[in-house]
């Protein structure tokens, strides 16, 4: 398991924001992915209509999900491939320790996937004395740092040019000293001759997927860099990992969630490279490997199938939402404790990896609804993320000082003339004791809510005075 | 039992009783078949439009175009390599297509065939169809056309014939069905949309990550394409 250190999120928070490395680092998110995702939906009036039919392409896969499995294995095992089944974590790593095994492979170069880091693959591979070797460039650069991504498709994002130079200085003690470093294109051509060495000498490469076809029995890689195409191509054996909700019905179906993914993604229409892999080379192939195995992991998806949290099964990993999201934008990914981050994080990590140790994650909401309008899929992550509030909250785990608040609240909120009373007088209070500022830098029994942020002091009446001024007609 | 069988049960658990297990079949069974389209962007209807908005599209994604006519093809390469400084010498596969390139007998660049193992500077492959949506080019794998020369040498030149050119990923699909018939696939096919790169430090974009630094797409009109021909016979 990679440390879960989930239940933290508060104390996370609280370093990441002091920290003036992240903070510099995470400047670059606020704007970049923003701005380019609106550009490049600007220019295809077809988006919302391709959103709407990749919602319910994924919606009709995961009603027939286990036959659409049954259909692509049989396609992989007819053109010389080899599907895997795994329950869990355990499972998965064991088979691919086998498969490592059985041809001797001293190294094996990673294509990224995000699911090899749910089940901490490259601790359990180093153990069992065979050395995984990232070959993403923000991979890369976090595993030299010994570090797990901080963004599900930009794993480097808290890291900053500098210290990317310094860690290549560290590493790559091979080479000159005096080298120049101050550019990122000597660092990304430095990396490249490093890593082609690897690419070359390595016996497995392993990727992810970011479909299955189940009409052709394909597993799709999707990346701008060509790493993953290398992984996969040149070693004597591919082994692709899975997860079972990845499998679309038919290439135009593939097609259909392209045209969203890489537009919510990094706001390009299309990434560099999308490789469809299927089966080991033909007869009359000259390159490629030798065996392809996929495992196909569950890991706890199965049981989302059927519950409230079914919709999360849509979900690309095209990393929109995080970009949106003013809570990672302030923190970054590494507060969130385990590998998925921002509001997809919040709504997967307690259903993967518990209540008990996530559930701490669908509180780093404000409950802006930005992660929601954004997402290809349209998966609804804050009435999710509500979804687990209430169990939360039903099963006691909430500070007891929060829940009395809450008690309290829910109270006063069923009795209206009570509770407009209360919130004129505080109101008006507020707005008599903030004049002048129009903010509070501290206020009584909110300390720990006015430590980082001031507390805005309101500038009109309560919601309910100020509709009855604007529209008295309507107001009884 | 098995982890595939635990896996499906607990899948059919789930999702029971929602329709009949023969009804559930059935319509896996025609997607599949049928393979419906979706949403097409709206694209150009003519050739040469079609191949306007495929060069616009590869040279937004960092690609160079060159639009050349049949025949010219030997030329334009070996000028591309003499303006980038490359030695005139290519690696490429054994396609049909590219054999019917007619170098000079004298001063033609030196052709290599077989797959790359990373010390090639140039790569030169057929492209099976482009789509102007994107300018993507598409690329199917086998000897003729071997995936390695697609990644290791830092330049790559991609010969693709206009009548080749498809609005949208979804004809070159229908193509494909056609060309390998029975759901077979090859080994890989390559959507390459402009040639490298990577953003991974501070957002910053630069070329050249680990494939190839530039991609070239020579364009040719006026070549009749495999796929109509067939058709016509």
């Amino acid at each position: 398991m990679v440390e879960i250190h989930s239940p933290e999120f508060k104390e996370n928070s609280r370093k990441a924001l002091k920290d003036k490395q992240l903070q510099r680092a995470l400047q670059h998110v606020r704007g970049n992915f923003i701005d380019k995702r609106l550009k490049a939906i600007a220019e295809l009036p077809e988006f919302e209509a391709l959103r709407d039919n990749a919602r319910d392409i994924k919606n009709h896969v995961l009603e027939h999900l286990d036959l659409y499995l049954e259909a692509y294995e049989k396609r992989v095992v007819a053109q010389g491939g080899h599907v895997h089944w795994a329950q869990d974590s355990i499972e998965a790593r064991g088979l691919v320790l086998d498969i490592c095994r059985k041809v001797n492979a001293k190294t094996v170069t990673k294509g990224k996937s995000m699911i090899t880091e749910e089940i901490a693959l490259n601790e359990f591979l180093e153990k069992n004395g065979i050395t995984p070797i990232e070959t993403d460039l923000g991979e890369y650069i976090i595993q030299l740092r010994g570090e797990h991504p901080s963004h599900i498709i930009a794993p480097a994002v808290h890291v900053t040019k500098d210290q990317v130079a310094e860690d290549f200085r560290q590493a790559h003690t091979h080479l000159p000293s005096d080298r120049p470093m101050e550019e990122p294109e000597s660092l990304l051509l430095e990396a490249r001759g490093i890593l082609r060495e690897k690419f070359i000498a390595a016996d497995v490469g392993i990727t992810g997927a970011n479909f299955l076809v189940a009409e052709t029995g394909t597993s799709v890689i999707v990346t701008n860099e060509g790493n993953g195409d290398l992984t996969q191509t040149l070693p004597k054996v591919h082994i692709v990992m899975a997860s079972i909700e990845k499998i679309v019905p038919t290439l135009e179906d593939m097609s259909q969630i392209l045209r969203v993914l890489a537009r919510s993604a990094t706001g390009q229409e299309m990434s560099v490279y999308t490789t469809l892999s299927t089966g080991p080379r033909r007869k009359t192939d000259v390159d490629g490997p030798e065996q392809y195995h996929v495992i196909l992991l569950d890991n706890g998806r199965s049981n989302m199938l059927g519950t409230e949290f079914q919709d999360m099964l849509r979900c690309i990993r095209c990393g929109a939402c995080m970009n949106h999201c003013p809570v990672y934008h302030s923190v970054g990914g590494h507060a969130y404790g385990w590998v998925y981050p921002g509001p997809m994080g919040a709504v997967l990590t307690p259903q993967l990896i518990g209540v008990d140790k996530g559930g701490h994650l669908p509180n780093a909401s404000t409950f802006c609804g930005r992660c929601e309008q954004v997402c290809p899929m349209r998966i609804p992550l804050p009435k999710m993320m509500r979804n687990w509030r209430e169990r939360e909250y039903e099963r006691h785990m909430m500070p007891s000082g929060q829940r009395r608040y809450l008690q309290l609240w829910a109270w006063m909120a069923k009795r209206p003339a009570i509770y407009r009373l209360a919130t004129n007088i505080a109101t008006t209070g507020m707005r008599i004791l903030g004049t002048g500022r129009g903010r509070f830098r501290k206020f009584l029994m909110a300390g720990s809510w006015t430590a980082d942020r001031d507390l805005p002091a309101p500038q009109g009446g309560t919601f309910v005075s100020q509709w009855k001024r604007q529209r008295p007609e309507q107001a009884r | 039992m098995s982890s595939k069988a635990e896996i499906l049960a607990s899948i059919r658990k789930a999702i029971k009783g929602r329709k009949s297990a023969a009804q559930r079949r059935k319509d896996v069974e025609s997607r599949i078949a049928e393979h419906p389209a979706g949403v097409l962007p709206e694209g150009p209807r003519t050739l040469a439009q079609k191949t306007k908005k495929f060069a616009e599209k590869a040279k937004q994604a960092a690609a160079s175009v060159d639009v050349v006519s049949a025949g010219d093809e030997a030329l334009a390469i070996s000028k591309w390599l003499r303006d980038h400084n490359l030695p005139q010498s290519i690696r490429q596969g054994t396609d049909t297509r590219l054999k019917k390139i007619k170098w000079p007998k004298r001063g033609g660049p030196e052709v290599k065939t077989g797959p790359s193992d990373g010390t090639d500077l140039v790569g030169l492959s057929h492209g099976f169809a482009g789509i102007s949506e994107s300018g993507t080019l598409v690329l199917a794998s086998g000897s003729q056309n071997p995936t390695t020369i697609n990644f290791l040498p830092e330049n790559h030149i991609v010969v693709v014939d206009a009548k080749d050119i498809e609005n949208d990923h979804e004809a070159v699909w229908q193509r494909l069905r056609r060309r390998y018939k029975n759901g077979k696939m090859p080994r890989t096919v390559n959507m390459i949309t402009g040639p490298s790169r990577s953003g991974d430090i501070e957002q910053t974009l630069i070329m050249g990550a680990h494939g190839p630094v530039r991609l070239h797409i020579i364009v040719v009109k006026g070549a009749t394409n495999a796929a109509q021909k067939s058709r016509r016979a």
